[in-house]
Protein backbone atom coordinates (compact mmCIF):
# COMPACT_ATOMS: atom_id res chain seq x y z
CA UNK A 1 0.00 0.00 0.00
CA UNK A 2 2.56 2.37 1.21
CA UNK A 3 6.34 2.95 1.38
CA UNK A 4 6.33 4.81 4.35
CA UNK A 5 7.09 2.52 7.39
CA UNK A 6 4.34 2.75 9.62
CA UNK A 7 6.18 3.42 13.30
CA UNK A 8 4.18 1.18 15.38
CA UNK A 9 2.66 2.84 18.39
CA UNK A 10 1.67 0.97 21.09
CA UNK A 11 -2.23 0.67 19.99
CA UNK A 12 -4.50 1.67 22.90
CA UNK A 13 -2.37 2.99 25.34
CA UNK A 14 -3.15 4.61 28.15
CA UNK A 15 -1.66 8.28 28.29
CA UNK A 16 -3.74 10.27 25.97
CA UNK A 17 -2.16 11.95 22.95
CA UNK A 18 -4.20 14.83 23.15
CA UNK A 19 -6.50 15.91 26.14
CA UNK A 20 -9.09 18.55 26.90
CA UNK A 21 -9.87 19.08 30.18
CA UNK A 22 -12.91 21.51 30.92
CA UNK A 23 -12.08 23.46 28.33
CA UNK A 24 -14.02 26.61 27.66
CA UNK A 25 -14.21 29.33 25.26
CA UNK A 26 -15.83 32.21 25.72
CA UNK A 27 -15.15 35.49 23.00
CA UNK A 28 -14.41 38.99 22.95
CA UNK A 29 -17.83 39.88 22.20
CA UNK A 30 -19.71 37.53 24.91
CA UNK A 31 -20.61 34.42 22.38
CA UNK A 32 -19.75 31.26 24.47
CA UNK A 33 -18.73 29.02 22.00
CA UNK A 34 -17.80 25.57 24.02
CA UNK A 35 -19.00 24.65 27.58
CA UNK A 36 -16.96 22.22 29.90
CA UNK A 37 -15.61 20.05 27.17
CA UNK A 38 -13.33 17.07 28.64
CA UNK A 39 -11.97 14.61 25.74
CA UNK A 40 -9.03 12.47 25.64
CA UNK A 41 -7.34 10.90 22.52
CA UNK A 42 -5.13 8.05 22.72
CA UNK A 43 -2.59 6.40 20.32
CA UNK A 44 -4.90 4.18 17.57
CA UNK A 45 -7.99 6.46 18.26
CA UNK A 46 -9.57 8.30 15.21
CA UNK A 47 -12.10 10.58 17.09
CA UNK A 48 -14.85 12.15 14.89
CA UNK A 49 -17.04 15.10 16.10
CA UNK A 50 -20.37 16.09 14.37
CA UNK A 51 -22.59 19.15 15.24
CA UNK A 52 -24.62 21.73 13.71
CA UNK A 53 -22.54 24.56 12.61
CA UNK A 54 -21.41 27.23 14.15
CA UNK A 55 -21.35 24.99 16.99
CA UNK A 56 -17.61 25.29 18.10
CA UNK A 57 -16.79 22.62 16.61
CA UNK A 58 -13.81 24.15 14.51
CA UNK A 59 -13.27 26.78 17.92
CA UNK A 60 -12.17 23.30 19.75
CA UNK A 61 -9.21 22.16 16.99
CA UNK A 62 -7.83 25.95 17.00
CA UNK A 63 -7.55 25.90 20.65
CA UNK A 64 -5.72 22.71 20.65
CA UNK A 65 -3.80 23.88 18.17
CA UNK A 66 -2.60 26.88 19.87
CA UNK A 67 -4.36 29.42 17.52
CA UNK A 68 -6.86 30.32 20.04
CA UNK A 69 -6.39 30.41 23.34
CA UNK A 70 -9.52 29.00 25.67
CA UNK A 71 -10.59 30.94 28.56
CA UNK A 72 -10.69 28.30 30.59
CA UNK A 73 -10.02 24.57 31.04
CA UNK A 74 -6.45 22.52 29.97
CA UNK A 75 -5.48 21.40 26.71
CA UNK A 76 -2.66 18.67 27.11
CA UNK A 77 -1.24 17.93 23.48
CA UNK A 78 2.72 18.13 21.74
CA UNK A 79 2.04 21.87 19.28
CA UNK A 80 5.86 20.74 17.93
CA UNK A 81 4.19 18.10 15.88
CA UNK A 82 0.48 18.34 15.44
CA UNK A 83 -0.88 17.51 12.04
CA UNK A 84 -3.49 20.04 10.91
CA UNK A 85 -5.62 19.76 7.77
CA UNK A 86 -7.37 22.92 7.05
CA UNK A 87 -11.26 23.97 5.26
CA UNK A 88 -9.45 24.55 2.17
CA UNK A 89 -6.21 22.86 0.83
CA UNK A 90 -4.21 25.75 2.05
CA UNK A 91 -1.69 25.78 -0.71
CA UNK A 92 0.68 28.50 -1.69
CA UNK A 93 -0.36 28.81 -5.54
CA UNK A 94 2.81 30.03 -6.10
CA UNK A 95 4.89 26.89 -5.63
CA UNK A 96 4.48 23.28 -7.41
CA UNK A 97 2.85 20.19 -5.51
CA UNK A 98 6.12 19.16 -4.15
CA UNK A 99 7.10 22.51 -3.28
CA UNK A 100 4.23 22.93 -1.37
CA UNK A 101 4.64 19.46 0.33
CA UNK A 102 8.14 20.53 0.98
CA UNK A 103 6.99 23.54 2.86
CA UNK A 104 6.65 22.10 6.42
CA UNK A 105 9.77 20.51 6.50
CA UNK A 106 11.20 23.75 5.54
CA UNK A 107 9.50 25.57 8.43
CA UNK A 108 11.01 23.18 10.56
CA UNK A 109 14.59 23.40 9.38
CA UNK A 110 15.04 19.59 7.92
CA UNK A 111 17.97 19.92 5.59
CA UNK A 112 17.22 20.26 1.86
CA UNK A 113 17.40 16.57 0.55
CA UNK A 114 15.89 15.12 3.66
CA UNK A 115 13.05 17.61 3.26
CA UNK A 116 12.68 16.09 -0.95
CA UNK A 117 12.79 12.86 0.36
CA UNK A 118 10.31 13.31 2.67
CA UNK A 119 8.20 14.93 0.41
CA UNK A 120 8.26 12.45 -2.28
CA UNK A 121 7.06 9.50 -0.03
CA UNK A 122 4.04 11.36 1.23
CA UNK A 123 3.63 12.30 -2.46
CA UNK A 124 3.54 9.06 -3.10
CA UNK A 125 1.42 7.94 -0.31
CA UNK A 126 -1.51 9.96 -0.90
CA UNK A 127 -1.03 8.81 -5.00
CA UNK A 128 -0.36 12.22 -6.62
CA UNK A 129 3.45 11.00 -7.78
CA UNK A 130 2.28 12.22 -11.50
CA UNK A 131 1.45 15.68 -10.46
CA UNK A 132 4.89 16.55 -8.33
CA UNK A 133 5.48 19.59 -11.07
CA UNK A 134 2.43 20.77 -11.26
CA UNK A 135 0.61 23.92 -9.44
CA UNK A 136 -2.41 24.07 -7.49
CA UNK A 137 -4.47 26.30 -10.13
CA UNK A 138 -3.88 23.31 -12.46
CA UNK A 139 -5.44 20.61 -9.63
CA UNK A 140 -8.89 19.21 -8.81
CA UNK A 141 -10.39 20.16 -5.80
CA UNK A 142 -9.68 16.38 -4.72
CA UNK A 143 -6.19 16.38 -5.21
CA UNK A 144 -5.12 19.69 -3.67
CA UNK A 145 -7.10 18.46 -0.68
CA UNK A 146 -4.45 15.29 -1.24
CA UNK A 147 -1.53 17.60 -1.83
CA UNK A 148 -2.92 18.91 1.19
CA UNK A 149 -2.38 15.68 3.68
CA UNK A 150 0.53 15.24 2.18
CA UNK A 151 2.23 18.24 3.14
CA UNK A 152 0.94 17.47 7.07
CA UNK A 153 2.21 13.81 6.60
CA UNK A 154 6.15 14.93 6.10
CA UNK A 155 6.22 15.41 9.57
CA UNK A 156 4.88 12.25 10.43
CA UNK A 157 2.87 13.85 13.78
CA UNK A 158 1.02 11.52 16.05
CA UNK A 159 -1.61 13.39 16.01
CA UNK A 160 -3.73 15.03 13.08
CA UNK A 161 -6.34 17.27 12.98
CA UNK A 162 -8.85 17.88 10.45
CA UNK A 163 -10.93 20.41 10.36
CA UNK A 164 -14.02 19.59 8.23
CA UNK A 165 -11.91 19.29 5.47
CA UNK A 166 -13.53 17.30 2.65
CA UNK A 167 -16.93 19.59 3.21
CA UNK A 168 -15.70 21.48 -0.34
CA UNK A 169 -15.53 18.28 -2.31
CA UNK A 170 -17.98 16.80 -4.33
CA UNK A 171 -19.98 13.72 -2.88
CA UNK A 172 -17.72 10.90 -4.80
CA UNK A 173 -14.40 12.70 -4.09
CA UNK A 174 -15.54 12.84 -0.91
CA UNK A 175 -15.68 8.95 -0.38
CA UNK A 176 -12.75 8.75 -2.42
CA UNK A 177 -11.03 10.88 0.33
CA UNK A 178 -12.28 9.40 3.12
CA UNK A 179 -10.95 5.72 1.99
CA UNK A 180 -7.83 7.50 1.93
CA UNK A 181 -8.06 8.86 5.48
CA UNK A 182 -9.13 5.24 6.74
CA UNK A 183 -5.98 4.36 4.86
CA UNK A 184 -3.77 6.71 6.22
CA UNK A 185 -5.34 6.65 9.69
CA UNK A 186 -4.47 2.21 9.84
CA UNK A 187 -0.66 2.65 7.95
CA UNK A 188 0.38 5.86 9.48
CA UNK A 189 -0.75 5.44 12.90
CA UNK A 190 -1.72 8.83 14.23
CA UNK A 191 -4.35 9.51 16.00
CA UNK A 192 -6.96 11.57 14.61
CA UNK A 193 -9.28 14.84 15.48
CA UNK A 194 -11.82 14.94 12.52
CA UNK A 195 -14.33 17.76 12.63
CA UNK A 196 -17.59 17.45 10.00
CA UNK A 197 -21.35 17.98 9.35
CA UNK A 198 -21.11 14.61 7.57
CA UNK A 199 -22.76 11.16 9.70
CA UNK A 200 -21.72 8.96 7.07
CA UNK A 201 -17.91 10.09 6.87
CA UNK A 202 -17.73 10.06 10.96
CA UNK A 203 -18.86 6.60 10.80
CA UNK A 204 -17.16 5.52 7.92
CA UNK A 205 -13.70 6.65 9.49
CA UNK A 206 -13.84 6.77 13.12
CA UNK A 207 -13.12 4.80 16.34
CA UNK A 208 -15.44 6.98 18.19
CA UNK A 209 -18.21 9.41 17.18
CA UNK A 210 -18.64 12.10 19.14
CA UNK A 211 -22.09 14.60 19.08
CA UNK A 212 -21.94 17.95 19.69
CA UNK A 213 -24.48 20.21 20.84
CA UNK A 214 -25.24 23.86 19.06
CA UNK A 215 -23.94 26.83 20.87
CA UNK A 216 -22.58 27.19 23.45
CA UNK A 217 -20.67 23.60 22.07
CA UNK A 218 -21.01 20.95 24.47
CA UNK A 219 -20.35 17.27 23.48
CA UNK A 220 -24.14 15.52 23.96
CA UNK A 221 -23.46 11.57 23.20
CA UNK A 222 -20.71 9.16 22.55
CA UNK A 223 -20.77 6.68 19.95
CA UNK A 224 -18.30 3.63 19.49
CA UNK A 225 -17.82 2.34 16.11
CA UNK A 226 -17.34 -1.48 16.15
CA UNK A 227 -16.28 -2.08 12.97
CA UNK A 228 -13.25 -3.85 11.54
CA UNK A 229 -10.18 -1.86 9.62
CA UNK A 230 -9.61 -1.83 6.71
CA UNK A 231 -13.20 -0.89 6.23
CA UNK A 232 -14.09 -1.37 2.45
CA UNK A 233 -16.22 0.83 0.84
CA UNK A 234 -19.39 -1.37 1.05
CA UNK A 235 -19.28 -0.92 4.75
CA UNK A 236 -21.32 2.13 3.80
CA UNK A 237 -24.42 0.22 2.49
CA UNK A 238 -23.94 -2.15 5.47
CA UNK A 239 -27.89 -2.28 7.65
CA UNK A 240 -25.46 -2.02 10.92
CA UNK A 241 -23.93 0.90 9.57
CA UNK A 242 -27.28 2.79 8.48
CA UNK A 243 -28.50 1.92 11.99
CA UNK A 244 -25.56 3.41 13.62
CA UNK A 245 -25.66 6.20 11.47
CA UNK A 246 -29.58 6.31 11.90
CA UNK A 247 -29.03 6.72 15.91
CA UNK A 248 -26.36 9.55 15.49
CA UNK A 249 -28.81 11.40 13.36
CA UNK A 250 -31.43 11.40 16.07
CA UNK A 251 -28.82 12.12 18.94
CA UNK A 252 -27.85 15.17 16.48
CA UNK A 253 -31.36 16.41 15.49
CA UNK A 254 -32.67 16.14 19.60
CA UNK A 255 -29.69 18.54 20.20
CA UNK A 256 -30.46 20.96 17.32
CA UNK A 257 -33.66 22.01 19.24
CA UNK B 1 6.57 24.40 -17.59
CA UNK B 2 6.03 21.50 -20.18
CA UNK B 3 2.94 19.32 -17.78
CA UNK B 4 1.16 23.38 -17.84
CA UNK B 5 1.08 23.58 -21.12
CA UNK B 6 -0.59 20.40 -21.79
CA UNK B 7 -2.69 20.71 -19.40
CA UNK B 8 -4.01 24.12 -20.91
CA UNK B 9 -4.18 22.42 -24.39
CA UNK B 10 -6.49 19.67 -22.60
CA UNK B 11 -8.43 22.31 -21.61
CA UNK B 12 -8.90 24.28 -24.59
CA UNK B 13 -11.03 22.45 -26.22
CA UNK B 14 -13.97 22.77 -23.72
CA UNK B 15 -13.60 26.74 -23.66
CA UNK B 16 -13.95 26.95 -27.57
CA UNK B 17 -16.92 25.30 -27.68
CA UNK B 18 -18.73 28.34 -27.30
CA UNK B 19 -16.92 29.61 -30.65
CA UNK B 20 -19.84 29.74 -33.79
CA UNK B 21 -18.82 26.73 -35.99
CA UNK B 22 -17.07 27.73 -39.38
CA UNK B 23 -18.63 25.26 -42.23
CA UNK B 24 -18.79 21.54 -40.83
CA UNK B 25 -16.96 18.62 -40.25
CA UNK B 26 -13.47 18.16 -41.67
CA UNK B 27 -11.49 19.26 -37.85
CA UNK B 28 -8.14 20.24 -39.53
CA UNK B 29 -9.68 22.28 -41.88
CA UNK B 30 -11.21 24.23 -38.88
CA UNK B 31 -8.56 24.55 -36.72
CA UNK B 32 -6.42 25.98 -39.13
CA UNK B 33 -9.02 28.51 -40.26
CA UNK B 34 -9.47 28.97 -36.72
CA UNK B 35 -5.59 30.13 -35.91
CA UNK B 36 -5.83 32.72 -39.36
CA UNK B 37 -9.28 34.17 -38.10
CA UNK B 38 -7.84 34.67 -34.45
CA UNK B 39 -4.99 36.39 -36.06
CA UNK B 40 -7.18 38.37 -38.14
CA UNK B 41 -9.62 38.88 -34.94
CA UNK B 42 -6.81 40.64 -32.63
CA UNK B 43 -4.86 42.28 -35.46
CA UNK B 44 -7.11 43.94 -37.77
CA UNK B 45 -9.06 46.36 -35.70
CA UNK B 46 -6.04 47.89 -34.56
CA UNK B 47 -4.68 48.28 -38.18
CA UNK B 48 -8.25 49.13 -39.48
CA UNK B 49 -8.37 52.64 -36.98
CA UNK B 50 -5.01 53.27 -37.77
CA UNK B 51 -5.78 53.67 -41.31
CA UNK B 52 -8.87 55.90 -40.77
CA UNK B 53 -6.32 58.05 -38.35
CA UNK B 54 -3.78 58.00 -40.92
CA UNK B 55 -5.94 59.01 -43.63
CA UNK B 56 -7.40 61.93 -41.03
CA UNK B 57 -4.38 63.05 -40.37
CA UNK B 58 -3.77 64.06 -44.52
CA UNK B 59 -7.26 65.10 -44.70
CA UNK B 60 -5.99 67.53 -42.37
CA UNK B 61 -2.78 67.98 -43.48
CA UNK B 62 -3.51 68.90 -47.36
CA UNK B 63 -7.92 69.01 -46.58
CA UNK B 64 -7.90 72.05 -44.36
CA UNK B 65 -4.31 73.10 -44.01
CA UNK B 66 -3.83 75.95 -46.40
CA UNK B 67 0.07 76.17 -47.52
CA UNK B 68 1.54 78.27 -45.53
CA UNK B 69 -0.43 76.91 -42.46
CA UNK B 70 0.66 73.02 -43.13
CA UNK B 71 3.02 73.30 -40.54
CA UNK B 72 0.76 73.07 -38.05
CA UNK B 73 0.27 69.52 -39.11
CA UNK B 74 2.63 67.73 -41.54
CA UNK B 75 1.33 64.46 -43.10
CA UNK B 76 3.11 61.69 -42.21
CA UNK B 77 5.29 60.84 -44.92
CA UNK B 78 7.35 64.36 -44.15
CA UNK B 79 7.44 63.48 -40.16
CA UNK B 80 8.76 59.86 -41.51
CA UNK B 81 11.70 61.35 -43.60
CA UNK B 82 12.66 64.16 -41.99
CA UNK B 83 12.17 62.70 -38.41
CA UNK B 84 13.51 59.30 -38.86
CA UNK B 85 14.75 58.48 -42.17
CA UNK B 86 17.42 61.70 -42.15
CA UNK B 87 19.76 59.86 -39.77
CA UNK B 88 20.77 63.39 -38.68
CA UNK B 89 17.48 64.15 -36.88
CA UNK B 90 16.85 60.60 -35.99
CA UNK B 91 19.91 59.91 -34.20
CA UNK B 92 19.24 63.45 -31.98
CA UNK B 93 16.25 61.92 -30.75
CA UNK B 94 17.57 58.35 -30.15
CA UNK B 95 20.43 59.98 -27.77
CA UNK B 96 17.93 62.27 -26.18
CA UNK B 97 15.79 59.15 -25.59
CA UNK B 98 18.67 57.18 -24.09
CA UNK B 99 19.13 59.75 -21.63
CA UNK B 100 15.70 60.14 -20.42
CA UNK B 101 15.50 56.21 -20.36
CA UNK B 102 18.25 56.11 -18.25
CA UNK B 103 17.13 58.97 -15.78
CA UNK B 104 13.65 57.44 -15.93
CA UNK B 105 15.84 53.72 -15.13
CA UNK B 106 17.72 55.49 -11.81
CA UNK B 107 14.50 56.50 -10.76
CA UNK B 108 12.44 53.94 -10.92
CA UNK B 109 14.88 51.69 -9.34
CA UNK B 110 14.80 54.21 -5.98
CA UNK B 111 11.35 54.37 -5.96
CA UNK B 112 11.18 50.54 -6.35
CA UNK B 113 14.30 50.27 -3.09
CA UNK B 114 12.05 53.07 -1.19
CA UNK B 115 8.75 52.10 -1.68
CA UNK B 116 9.45 48.08 -1.35
CA UNK B 117 11.08 49.44 2.14
CA UNK B 118 8.12 51.61 3.30
CA UNK B 119 5.61 48.91 2.49
CA UNK B 120 7.20 46.30 4.10
CA UNK B 121 7.51 48.25 7.25
CA UNK B 122 3.57 49.62 6.90
CA UNK B 123 3.23 45.85 6.63
CA UNK B 124 4.41 44.77 9.64
CA UNK B 125 2.85 47.40 12.21
CA UNK B 126 -0.42 48.92 12.09
CA UNK B 127 0.88 52.19 13.78
CA UNK B 128 3.18 52.75 11.53
CA UNK B 129 1.38 51.75 8.28
CA UNK B 130 -1.15 54.88 9.64
CA UNK B 131 1.47 57.18 9.88
CA UNK B 132 3.20 57.36 6.94
CA UNK B 133 -0.37 57.04 4.77
CA UNK B 134 -1.67 60.41 4.94
CA UNK B 135 1.85 61.88 3.61
CA UNK B 136 2.34 59.52 0.87
CA UNK B 137 -1.24 60.65 -0.48
CA UNK B 138 -0.22 64.27 0.05
CA UNK B 139 2.75 63.47 -2.13
CA UNK B 140 0.89 62.09 -4.64
CA UNK B 141 -1.36 65.24 -4.47
CA UNK B 142 1.17 67.34 -4.79
CA UNK B 143 1.17 69.10 -9.03
CA UNK B 144 4.30 68.37 -10.11
CA UNK B 145 5.03 71.20 -12.08
CA UNK B 146 4.48 73.30 -8.80
CA UNK B 147 7.30 71.57 -7.15
CA UNK B 148 9.73 71.74 -9.89
CA UNK B 149 11.39 75.09 -9.24
CA UNK B 150 11.81 73.65 -5.76
CA UNK B 151 13.44 70.55 -6.66
CA UNK B 152 15.47 72.67 -9.21
CA UNK B 153 16.32 75.18 -5.90
CA UNK B 154 17.42 71.87 -3.59
CA UNK B 155 19.53 69.70 -6.18
CA UNK B 156 19.90 72.04 -8.82
CA UNK B 157 19.43 71.61 -12.96
CA UNK B 158 21.26 68.46 -14.01
CA UNK B 159 20.65 64.83 -13.13
CA UNK B 160 20.00 64.74 -9.93
CA UNK B 161 16.74 66.92 -9.78
CA UNK B 162 15.66 64.82 -13.21
CA UNK B 163 15.58 62.08 -10.96
CA UNK B 164 14.03 63.20 -8.06
CA UNK B 165 10.77 64.48 -10.14
CA UNK B 166 10.55 60.32 -11.49
CA UNK B 167 11.15 59.34 -8.02
CA UNK B 168 8.24 61.26 -6.33
CA UNK B 169 6.01 60.63 -9.69
CA UNK B 170 6.70 56.50 -9.05
CA UNK B 171 6.66 56.02 -5.50
CA UNK B 172 3.06 56.09 -4.80
CA UNK B 173 1.90 53.12 -7.29
CA UNK B 174 4.87 51.18 -5.62
CA UNK B 175 3.95 51.34 -1.95
CA UNK B 176 0.24 51.30 -1.91
CA UNK B 177 0.30 48.21 -4.30
CA UNK B 178 3.10 46.80 -2.97
CA UNK B 179 1.16 47.04 0.31
CA UNK B 180 -1.94 46.01 -0.60
CA UNK B 181 0.09 42.50 -1.80
CA UNK B 182 1.74 42.08 1.54
CA UNK B 183 -2.03 42.71 3.29
CA UNK B 184 -3.61 40.12 0.58
CA UNK B 185 -2.38 36.90 1.57
CA UNK B 186 -4.54 34.08 2.27
CA UNK B 187 -5.72 33.87 6.34
CA UNK B 188 -5.67 30.24 6.46
CA UNK B 189 -1.90 30.37 4.96
CA UNK B 190 -1.21 32.37 7.76
CA UNK B 191 -2.39 30.25 10.45
CA UNK B 192 -0.64 27.54 8.77
CA UNK B 193 2.78 29.26 8.83
CA UNK B 194 1.57 30.15 13.04
CA UNK B 195 1.25 26.80 13.73
CA UNK B 196 4.45 26.08 12.07
CA UNK B 197 6.21 28.66 14.38
CA UNK B 198 7.20 30.73 11.58
CA UNK B 199 9.32 33.78 12.34
CA UNK B 200 8.10 37.35 11.01
CA UNK B 201 11.47 37.26 7.71
CA UNK B 202 10.02 33.87 6.96
CA UNK B 203 6.78 34.81 6.67
CA UNK B 204 7.39 37.56 4.95
CA UNK B 205 9.76 36.28 2.54
CA UNK B 206 7.66 32.68 2.20
CA UNK B 207 4.78 33.97 2.63
CA UNK B 208 3.75 37.64 2.36
CA UNK B 209 6.01 38.67 -0.95
CA UNK B 210 5.10 35.64 -3.21
CA UNK B 211 1.56 36.72 -2.64
CA UNK B 212 1.96 40.16 -3.26
CA UNK B 213 3.97 39.86 -6.38
CA UNK B 214 0.81 40.09 -8.63
CA UNK B 215 -0.07 43.22 -6.77
CA UNK B 216 3.81 44.49 -7.12
CA UNK B 217 3.89 44.25 -10.91
CA UNK B 218 0.57 46.05 -11.88
CA UNK B 219 2.19 48.80 -9.16
CA UNK B 220 5.17 48.46 -10.97
CA UNK B 221 3.77 48.69 -14.71
CA UNK B 222 2.27 51.96 -13.34
CA UNK B 223 5.15 53.32 -12.00
CA UNK B 224 7.46 52.20 -15.33
CA UNK B 225 5.04 54.31 -17.19
CA UNK B 226 4.97 57.64 -14.65
CA UNK B 227 9.12 57.24 -14.41
CA UNK B 228 9.31 57.78 -17.99
CA UNK B 229 6.61 60.82 -18.30
CA UNK B 230 8.82 62.24 -14.97
CA UNK B 231 11.97 61.87 -16.88
CA UNK B 232 10.53 63.61 -19.57
CA UNK B 233 8.91 66.42 -17.68
CA UNK B 234 12.24 67.01 -15.42
CA UNK B 235 14.31 67.05 -18.49
CA UNK B 236 11.84 69.91 -19.74
CA UNK B 237 12.41 71.93 -16.39
CA UNK B 238 16.34 71.07 -15.69
CA UNK B 239 18.49 71.99 -18.95
CA UNK B 240 21.96 71.13 -17.42
CA UNK B 241 23.78 67.95 -18.45
CA UNK B 242 23.11 65.67 -21.12
CA UNK B 243 19.71 66.64 -23.53
CA UNK B 244 17.29 64.35 -22.82
CA UNK B 245 13.97 63.87 -24.72
CA UNK B 246 12.58 67.09 -22.96
CA UNK B 247 15.10 69.64 -23.97
CA UNK B 248 14.58 68.03 -27.19
CA UNK B 249 10.70 68.99 -27.05
CA UNK B 250 11.72 72.21 -25.95
CA UNK B 251 14.16 72.82 -29.13
CA UNK B 252 11.88 71.78 -31.52
CA UNK B 253 8.95 73.70 -30.73
CA UNK B 254 10.88 76.99 -30.37
CA UNK B 255 11.91 76.22 -33.84
CA UNK B 256 8.77 75.22 -34.91
CA UNK B 257 9.89 72.09 -36.38
CA UNK B 258 7.14 70.53 -36.27
CA UNK B 259 8.57 66.75 -38.30
CA UNK B 260 11.13 66.41 -35.68
CA UNK B 261 8.62 67.48 -33.15
CA UNK B 262 6.24 65.16 -33.52
CA UNK B 263 8.67 62.16 -34.61
CA UNK B 264 10.17 62.87 -30.78
CA UNK B 265 6.47 62.51 -29.26
CA UNK B 266 6.20 59.58 -30.94
CA UNK B 267 9.43 58.07 -29.98
CA UNK B 268 8.67 59.40 -26.37
CA UNK B 269 5.32 57.42 -26.09
CA UNK B 270 7.23 54.60 -27.89
CA UNK B 271 9.83 54.68 -25.03
CA UNK B 272 6.53 54.31 -22.79
CA UNK B 273 4.67 51.22 -24.60
CA UNK B 274 8.18 49.51 -24.78
CA UNK B 275 8.38 49.94 -20.83
CA UNK B 276 5.11 48.79 -20.17
CA UNK B 277 5.50 45.48 -22.36
CA UNK B 278 9.00 45.08 -20.61
CA UNK B 279 7.10 45.01 -17.18
CA UNK B 280 4.12 42.66 -18.47
CA UNK B 281 6.68 40.26 -20.29
CA UNK B 282 8.77 40.59 -16.59
CA UNK B 283 5.45 39.68 -14.64
CA UNK B 284 4.47 36.69 -17.08
CA UNK B 285 7.85 34.94 -16.42
CA UNK B 286 7.32 35.44 -12.65
CA UNK B 287 4.06 34.68 -12.13
CA UNK B 288 2.34 33.36 -15.59
CA UNK B 289 3.24 29.76 -14.15
CA UNK B 290 0.46 29.71 -10.99
CA UNK B 291 -1.29 32.86 -11.40
CA UNK B 292 -5.05 32.43 -11.73
CA UNK B 293 -5.71 34.90 -14.04
CA UNK B 294 -2.39 34.70 -16.21
CA UNK B 295 -3.19 32.29 -19.76
CA UNK B 296 -0.94 33.52 -23.08
CA UNK B 297 -1.36 37.08 -22.79
CA UNK B 298 1.24 39.59 -23.17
Amino acid sequence: MTSIDSTSRPVGSMTPVLSFNHTQMTFPDGTEAVRDVSLDISPGEFVTIVGPSGCGKSTLLKIASGLLDATGGEVAVDRDRLGYVFQDATLLPWRTVLGNVELLAELHDIPKAERRQLALEAIETVGLSGFVNHYPKSLSGGMKMRASLARTLTLKPPVFLFDEPFGAVDEITREHLNDETQRLFQSEGFAGLFITHSIAEAVFMSTRVLVMSARPGRIVAEFDVPFEYPRKPELRFDPKFAALSGEISRELRGSHQ
Amino acid sequence: MTITQNDEQNIAPESEGAEPQAGLPVLGRVKRNRGVRDLARQFLPPLLLGAVLVSAWYYISYGLLTDERRFLLRPPHEILQVGFFDWDHFSEILLALWSSTRVALIGLAISIAIGFLLATVMSQTKIIERAIFPYMVMLQAVPILAIVPLIGFWWGYGTTSRIAVCVIISLFPIIVNTLFGLQSSDRGLHDLFTLHHASRRTRLRKLMFPAARPAIFAGLRISAGLSVIGAIVGDYFFGQGAVGIGQLLKRYSSRLEGEELLAAVIMSSALGVVVFLFFGWLQNIAIGKWHESSGAES
